[in-house]
C-alpha cells in the first residue's frame, strides 16, 4: 500500500542525499518525493510516498529519525490530508481538436497556461486521481510532453504539526476543499 | 580568544577526554598534525589508515570511551571505509578526523580530492563537512556526542585545508550541541512495562538472549539479577559474550551459526525470548522461517529501528538497557523453573563428550587445544583477547570463557578480516595495564600485519597468537560442506611468520605440537616486549556445531562422534 509521509528536515546541504540515501540502502522503493521550503526558514519540508506494508512503514519512520537532521515524521496516510500534485501536459490540438481540448480542461478545472498553434500546455492541480483522469481523456489527441511535481500533502483541521508548531496557529474552520474526486 | 582551526580541533579532542588519537598524516590534514606539536595529545603513527580506523575502534572497545582515527583527504579517507563499517556495524563509538582539499578546490576533481561525506554517508552514523573554522568547535562537540549516545557509532568530520588555516573566535562554552532532530534517550510506555512483566512472570521456558547491548549500556548486574531472580538462563551472541561471566549457573555459551546445540535447541525450546540489547542478525536466527516459533518475544532496544526488522516480537521496550531493567526488576517475581533447566541440562547430552578438547594429546595441534590453554593460562580479570574473523574466532569464542566485560574485542557485524592486531594496539593504548592477546588466522594477519611496526614504535607490549593453518580455514570450510571440496583459492603460501617477527625485533616461537601450547604462552607472558607465536595446527579442522546459513537453528552440522583425527592421521 501506498504510504505517504511528511518528513520535516533541518535546511541543510545534502539532507537531501542522507535521506535518499537512506531509502536506497533499505531498499525501500520511493514512489514519490517532494522538497521545499516551509514557514520557517531552517526547516524544509519533505513529502514521501512509498510502497510499504505497516510494518514496513513503522520501520521507515523509525530509519528516518536515525538521520540526525530529521526533525519530524509524520505518516498522514489514514488521517484526513489534502494531498496535491502539479502536472503540465503538452497536448497536439490542432484547429479541429482544439475547442475539445479546451473543453476538457474546463471540465477538470484545468488551466491553458501556453497556445501554441499545434499545441497547448494544460496545468492541472489535484490528487493524483483526477490528473491520472484528465491524462487519460487527452492522450487519444496526443500527449507529448508532461511532467508532474509529485504530491505535496497537508493534514487536515487545526491540528499543527506538533513539535515544530508556534502557538499562533490560527484557528480555521474545516472546509472541504478537496475536489479531486468531483469530476 | 582567537585560534586557528587546526588549533581548536585539538584542544576539542582534547576537552572531550581523549588522550591519544590514531593516524596518518598528508598534505590536506598537514596544518593539524603542525598545531599537534602544542597539543597534549599522544598521536599514535600507523601504517595504514585502515588500521588507525580498527585501532580507535578497539580503544572504544576496550574502554567505552571515543576513539579518534586521523587521515588526510582523498586515499587516506578512503583507507578509512572498512574501519568505519566495521565499527557502524558493530555500534562502536569513533570519531573519524580527514583533512580535505581547500574549499575553494572542492567538486574540481583536485589532487587527492574525494567525496568522503558522501562515501561514508551510508556507513556513519552522521558525518560532517567543515568549510570554516568557525563551525569546527560546535561540529566537534556534535560528532562526540552523537558517536557515543543513544547507539553508539562511527562519526565522520571532514575539514577543508583553509578551514583548519584560518582563525577565529574560540568559545567552548558557547559552542553547544544544536541537534534539534537527534533523540537518542527515548523511554517505553508503562503499558509495554506491565505486557514484559506478564509474558515473563507466565512463561515456563524463558530464555535471555544477551546482545552487546548489555555491555555498551552497562547492563551486567542488571541482566544477572534478572537471569538470577527469574531462573531464566542466559545465551550470549558473540558480541555479548563476557557480559555475564562464563561459569555463571545460567550462562549458556554462545548461541547461533557456531553456537553449541544445547544453546540452539533451548532457543527453539523456549515458550519466551528476552532479547536484550541485541539485533536478531541471521548468524544468530538461521532461518527465521523456522526461528523460535513457539515463543513469545520481548525486545529490550535503545533502536526502534531494530523492532521487528528480522524477528517480530510481542513486546518492544524501546530505550537504554539498564534504564529498562532498574525500572522492571523490582517487579520481577522470582520464580522455580528448575524444570526448564533440568530439560536444558539434559539437552547438552553427549556434545560434552564429543568435544575435541576430550581427544587424547596424539602430538597433533589442534586450534581449539591452543585457545583452551591460552584460557588457562592467561585468564584473569585484566586479559583482553581481541580476535580476528574466521575459524579462529569462533573456536575463540567457544573454548576462551570470558568472565568479564570488554574481554573480547572481534569483528561481529562486518566481520573484518585483518581486524585483530591494530584492534588490540588500540586496547593496548585504552587499556596499558590490561594483558592484551591477538588471537588471529594466518590469512588474516596478512592483511594488516604492516601495523607491527605501530606496535614496536610505540613499544606496546603485545602477544599474537598466529592460528596457522595454511588456509583461509573458514572459507575452505564452507568449501568443504557446500562445494565439494572445491577448494579454489583456500590455500595459503605464507612467510616464515618467526622471521617477519623478527625482521620487526620482536621475540617468536613456533609451535607444533601440543606440549609446546603453554610453554609458549608462560613464555610470551613473561617477556616484557611483544610476541609473537606461529602456532601451526591441523590444517583442515573444522569448526562444529555449524548451522549452515538459511538452514533451521536447529538442524546443525553437529561435531562427528567418536570424534575422529583428521586425514592427516590415518
Amino acid at each position: 500500500m501506498l504510504n505517504t509521509f511528511v518528513v520535516y528536515v533541518e535546511n541543510k546541504p545534502g539532507v537531501l542525499t542522507r535521506v535518499a540515501s537512506l531509502f536506497r540502502r533499505r531498499a525501500f522503493n520511493i514512489d514519490s518525493l517532494t522538497v521545499g521550503r516551509t514557514e520557517k526558514p531552517e526547516v524544509s519540508r519533505m513529502t514521501i510516498t512509498v510502497d510499504a506494508d505497516r510494518d514496513q512503514a513503522r520501520r521507515i519512520e523509525a530509519n528516518l529519525y536515525k538521520l540526525v537532521n530529521v526533525l519530524l515524521v509524520e505518516n498522514i496516510t489514514t488521517v484526513p490530508a489534502i494531498v496535491r500534485d502539479l502536472a503540465m501536459i503538452k497536448v497536439a490540438a490542432t484547429h479541429e481538436a482544439r475547442s475539445h481540448v479546451l473543453e476538457l480542461a474546463g471540465v477538470f478545472r484545468a488551466r491553458v497556461v501556453d497556445v501554441a498553434p499545434e499545441s497547448l500546455i494544460i496545468e492541472i492541480t489535484g490528487g493524483e486521481d483526477k490528473i491520472d483522469g484528465l491524462l487519460e481523456v487527452l492522450r487519444p489527441y496526443g500527449v507529448l510532453e508532461m511532467v508532474r511535481t509529485g504530491i505535496v500533502a497537508m493534514r487536515r483541521g487545526n491540528k499543527p504539526s506538533s513539535a515544530l508548531s508556534t502557538s499562533e496557529t490560527l484557528e480555521q474552520p474545516e472546509v472541504d476543499d478537496d475536489l479531486s474526486q468531483s469530476v | 580568544m582567537m585560534k586557528t582551526g587546526a588549533q581548536i580541533l585539538w584542544e576539542c579532542v582534547e576537552r572531550e577526554g581523549v588522550t591519544h588519537v590514531f593516524g596518518y598524516p598528508g598534505g590536506a590534514i598537514l596544518p593539524a598534525y603542525d598545531a599537534l606539536k602544542h597539543s597534549k595529545i599522544h598521536h599514535v603513527l600507523v601504517r595504514h589508515e585502515q588500521g588507525a580506523t580498527h585501532m580507535a575502534d578497539g580503544y572504544a572497545r576496550a574502554s567505552g570511551q571515543v576513539g579518534v582515527a586521523v587521515a588526510t583527504s582523498g586515499p587516506g579517507a578512503t583507507n578509512m571505509v572498512t574501519g568505519i563499517a566495521t565499527a557502524m556495524l558493530d555500534s562502536s563509538p569513533i570519531v573519524c578526523i580527514t583533512g580535505q582539499v581547500g574549499s575553494k578546490l572542492i567538486g574540481s576533481d583536485a589532487f587527492q580530492e574525494t567525496d568522503i561525506t558522501g562515501i561514508t554517508l551510508p556507513i556513519t552514523k552522521h558525518n560532517y563537512l567543515v568549510t570554516h573554522a568557525d563551525e569546527l568547535a560546535r561540529t566537534m562537540r556534535e560528532a562526540f556526542y552523537v558517536a557515543r549516545s543513544g547507539r553508539p557509532g562511527p562519526v565522520l568530520i571532514d575539514i577543508t585545508k583553509d578551514a583548519q588555516q584560518s582563525s577565529c573566535e574560540f568559545d567552548w562554552e558557547a559552542a553547544k550541541p544544536q541537534l534539534p532532530g537527534y533523540r537518542p534517550d527515548l523511554s517505553p510506555d508503562q503499558k509495554e512495562y506491565e505486557k514484559a512483566l506478564e509474558l515473563i512472570h507466565s512463561s515456563k521456558r524463558p530464555v535471555i538472549l544477551l546482545g552487546h547491548g548489555v555491555i555498551v549500556s552497562g547492563a551486567m548486574r542488571e541482566v544477572r539479577d534478572l537471569a538470577e531472580r527469574g531462573g531464566i538462563p542466559v545465551a550470549l551472541t558473540l558480541l555479548g559474550l563476557g557480559a555475564l561471566p562464563a561459569s555463571h549457573p545460567l550462562n549458556l555459551g554462545m548461541m547461533g551459526m557456531h553456537g553449541e546445540a544445547w544453546v540452539n535447541h533451548t532457543i527453539q525450546e523456549a515458550d519466551l525470548l528476552i532479547a536484550l540489547g541485541m539485533r536478531f542478525d541471521d548468524r544468530v536466527t538461521g532461518s527465521l522461517k523456522t526461528y523460535a516459533t513457539n515463543a513469545k518475544k520481548i525486545h529490550v532496544e535503545i533502536d526502534p529501528a531494530e523492532i521487528n526488522k528480522n524477528v517480530k516480537v510481542d513486546v518492544a521496550l524501546v530505550g537504554d538497557l539498564r534504564e529498562v531493567l532498574n525500572a522492571m526488576l523490582p517487579a520481577i517475581e522470582s520464580i522455580d523453573r528448575s524444570e526448564w533447566l533440568d530439560f536444558i541440562d539434559r539437552l547438552k547430552g553427549d556434545s560434552a563428550v564429543r568435544d575435541i578438547q576430550n581427544l587424547p594429546d596424539s602430538g597433533h595441534l589442534y586450534a581449539a587445544h591452543v585457545i583452551n590453554d591460552l584460557w588457562r593460562e592467561a585468564r584473569g580479570s585484566n586479559t583482553v583477547v581481541v580476535t580476528d574473523v574466521g575459524q579462529h574466532q569462533m573456536w575463540e569464542a567457544q573454548y576462551y570463557k570470558h568472565e568479564e566485560p570488554r574481554s573480547l574485542i572481534t569483528s561481529g557485524g562486518l566481520g573484518t578480516m585483518g581486524f585483530a592486531l591494530p584492534a588490540a594496539i588500540g586496547a593496548k593504548v585504552a587499556r596499558p595495564e590490561a594483558e592484551v592477546w591477538v588471537v588471529v588466522g594466518d590469512g588474516g594477519f596478512q592483511m594488516t600485519m604492516c601495523e607491527l611496526a605501530t606496535m614496536v614504535q610505540e613499544k606496546l607490549k603485545i602477544n599474537i597468537a598466529i592460528i596457522n593453518n595454511g588456509f583461509l580455514g573458514m572459507v575452505r570450510q564452507w568449501q568443504e560442506f557446500f562445494y565439494e571440496r572445491n577448494y579454489q583459492a583456500t590455500p595459503l603460501l605464507n612467510p616464515d611468520f618467526a622471521k617477519v617477527a623478527e625482521a620487526y625485533g620482536i621475540r617468536n616461537a613456533t609451535v607444533t605440537e601440543r606440549s609446546q601450547v603453554v610453554p609458549a604462552v608462560q613464555m610470551a607472558r613473561q617477556h616484557q616486549g611483544p610476541v609473537l607465536i606461529n602456532f601451526k595446527v591441523e590444517q583442515e579442522d573444522t569448526v562444529y556445531p555449524m548451522v549452515a546459513a538459511g538452514a533451521a537453528l536447529h538442524e546443525m552440522i553437529r561435531r562427528p562422534s567418536p570424534i575422529v583425527e583428521t586425514a592427516a592421521d590415518e
